[in-house]
């Protein structure tokens, strides 16, 4: 038999652990409150239908979307023999190739110029970083205006110089290449605005040694700009390849995926193939691969970049 | 020498200035123009008239749709920096288990790109006949990952002492929230706070799809609405709509830029 001062120890034990647990997990029942928003927002609007664009790119579907026919990979099967398919990623790859390199190579050549220090810099600041506040709509509806074949400013400027009016817009050769130079335009803005920070967050005295050294601004830009900016320029790189995926708004605007669907981009070919067609299930099945090129994306991002780019 | 060195780099910097801004510039003046002054070809137009504004504003329910993108643009905002300070306070200042592997899951969702979730989340609205509501273009944007990563960045640079001391104090965990970290950090709230402004304001293909009437029908829809009625004939009307729709985010653009560019590169980098 166990005395009763024993006993009361025991009980007394299990008071403790039992408040330890609850004790215990204060803290986390604490930081689930904080969290409980994101994680409710995020699993509505973001977990579940990413889990359901998979799940309907197995599907057909009806009108309102219900899947009706289980297919297996038959959706992703037509699409990549689909001859429409095909262009549209032919014409994403293009429009990536065309925005990002050159929007990034002016915007740095932009914000080299802006980092001068001369009077009355900060205008020009403010003219360069402006196009971050026009939105997709406006800009495209601004530039839609400019390639206007007859009263646009550019065939008119090309009519003065005596050459021939191009069809922008109309013209299979062009059309891309035209809603590529409105992208190019309208990200200036925010690529311009993140280069300037990181050029200005590099350390003012490893210029000041170089100079000491008598090295030139050419010489300071290939060993200590470029190298200490490779961060940020890295960042850039992601975000712009990224968006330039992710296109919709200038494509409605300018040419509505013409002509010929040259200018299909795959987040339009989506819009169009859901909600004008009501293939839902291949719609998802696309979607499903804009997700992988993403995904492929963010992955070179962390496993390349981390050890090429230099850090401060 | 360095006179002219100087010289030059104004001169760059105009030319450059000049090309960027031309196509704003160019709206402006067409704005002011009637249709036939457009057909000659001018730049500038021959009087200042507001014809066109009035037009813009006739044809559309143009203030209604600014009133709309203001309240929707506010809303989510206020919800994204409600939500993301919260979820940033318990990533920094709650020791939990699981904690890394949480905020792995928190970061990989910016993996996922947006549209390619926007077929079901848009039978989700339906669902919730949320279509043509205010809550169907905002609710779905408040939690963002890149507003907790930004703000944990920075709510991490709070010394140690201020948290170990206001514990001492008897603070609750909630008031050093409310009263010293959201204080603190006030610079990169202003930052998270216009970036959702600018980007909620200026978005396009969810408010074309959550929208079939003017009810809760955002500025931007309405340009191409009213793109797609003038066409041909009155580009002066639908430059006015354009001058209109970008006044608001220009203006918190200047006021914010130096904000924006410093916040935006910490949050790129750190």
């Amino acid at each position: 038999m166990k005395s009763q001062v024993e006993l009361n120890g025991m009980l007394d034990n299990v008071v403790k652990k039992k408040k330890g647990i609850w004790q215990q997990s204060l803290n986390w029942r604490t930081a689930l409150l904080y969290l409980l928003p994101s994680l409710i927002l995020f699993s509505v609007f973001l977990f579940y239908p990413m889990g359901k664009t998979l799940y309907l790119s197995f599907f057909l579907t009806d009108r309102q979307g219900e899947a009706n026919v289980f297919v297996g990979l038959e959706n992703y099967l037509y699409l990549l023999e689909s001859e429409a398919f095909l262009k549209s990623i032919k014409a994403t790859i293009l429009f990536v190739l065309y925005t990002v390199p050159t929007g990034i190579i002016i915007s740095l050549f932009l914000a080299l110029l802006a980092n001068e220090k001369l009077k009355g810099i900060g205008f020009f600041r403010t003219i360069f970083a402006s196009t971050m506040g026009i939105s997709v709509a406006a800009s495209s509806v601004v530039w839609l205006f400019l390639f206007h074949p007859s009263v646009g400013f550019l065939n008119k400027i090309i009519a003065s110089l005596g050459g021939q009016g191009v069809d922008w817009l109309l013209d299979p050769k062009w059309a891309l290449l035209s809603v590529s130079i409105t992208t190019i335009w309208m990200n200036i803005g925010f690529t311009f605005l993140i280069i300037l920070g990181g050029i200005q967050n590099i350390d003012e005295h490893l210029y000041e040694s170089a100079k000491i050294d008598g090295a030139g601004y050419f010489y300071q830009l290939r060993r200590i700009t470029i190298p200490m900016l490779s961060p940020t320029l890295f960042f850039v790189i992601t975000v712009s390849l990224i968006n330039a995926f992710q296109t919709f708004g200038q494509v409605d605007i300018l040419t509505q995926g013409g002509p010929s669907e040259s200018t299909n981009l795959i987040v339009y070919s989506i819009y169009r193939e859901a909600f004008v067609n009501y293939q839902f299930g291949t719609a998802s099945a696309q979607s499903i691969f804009l997700f992988l090129c993403i995904l492929v994306v963010t992955i070179l991002q962390f496993k390349f970049g981390e050890k090429k780019v230099h850090y401060q | 020498m360095r006179w002219v060195k100087k010289g030059l780099v104004y001169i760059i910097l105009s030319i450059a200035a000049l090309l960027i801004f031309f196509p704003i510039l160019y709206a402006f003046l067409i704005s002011f123009m009637t249709g036939g002054e457009l057909l000659q070809g001018n730049i500038f137009p021959e009087r200042f008239h507001l014809e066109n504004y009035q037009k813009a504003f006739d044809r559309l329910p143009l203030a209604h749709y600014l009133l709309n993108s203001l309240i929707i643009s506010l809303s989510v905002m206020l919800g994204q920096l409600v939500v993301s300070a919260m979820a940033a306070y318990a990533f920094v200042f709650i020791p939990f288990k699981g904690r890394t592997l949480l905020f792995f899951i928190f970061i990989s969702t910016m993996m996922i790109p947006w549209e390619a979730t926007m077929i079901p989340n848009f039978m989700t609205i339906q669902k919730l006949d949320w279509i043509n509501t205010y809550q169907g273009l905002t609710v779905p944007f408040f939690a963002i990952a890149f507003g907790t990563f930004l703000l944990r960045q920075h709510f991490k640079t709070i010394p140690k002492e201020l948290h170990e001391a206001s514990e001492v104090a008897g603070l609750s965990k909630f008031r050093f929230f409310i009263k010293v970290v959201l204080p603190y950090c006030k610079t990169s709230l202003v930052t998270l706070g216009a970036y959702g402004f600018l980007t909620t304001w200026n978005m396009y293909l969810w408010p074309l799809l959550a929208t079939n009437n003017d009810s809760v029908r955002t500025v931007q829809i309405g340009l191409k609405q009213l793109q797609t009625q003038e066409m041909a004939t009155e580009w002066g009307v639908v430059m006015a709509g354009v001058i209109v729709v970008i006044i608001p985010t220009l203006i918190l653009l200047f006021l914010g830029q130096k904000q924006l560019q410093k916040g935006l590169a910490q949050g790129a980098l750190k």
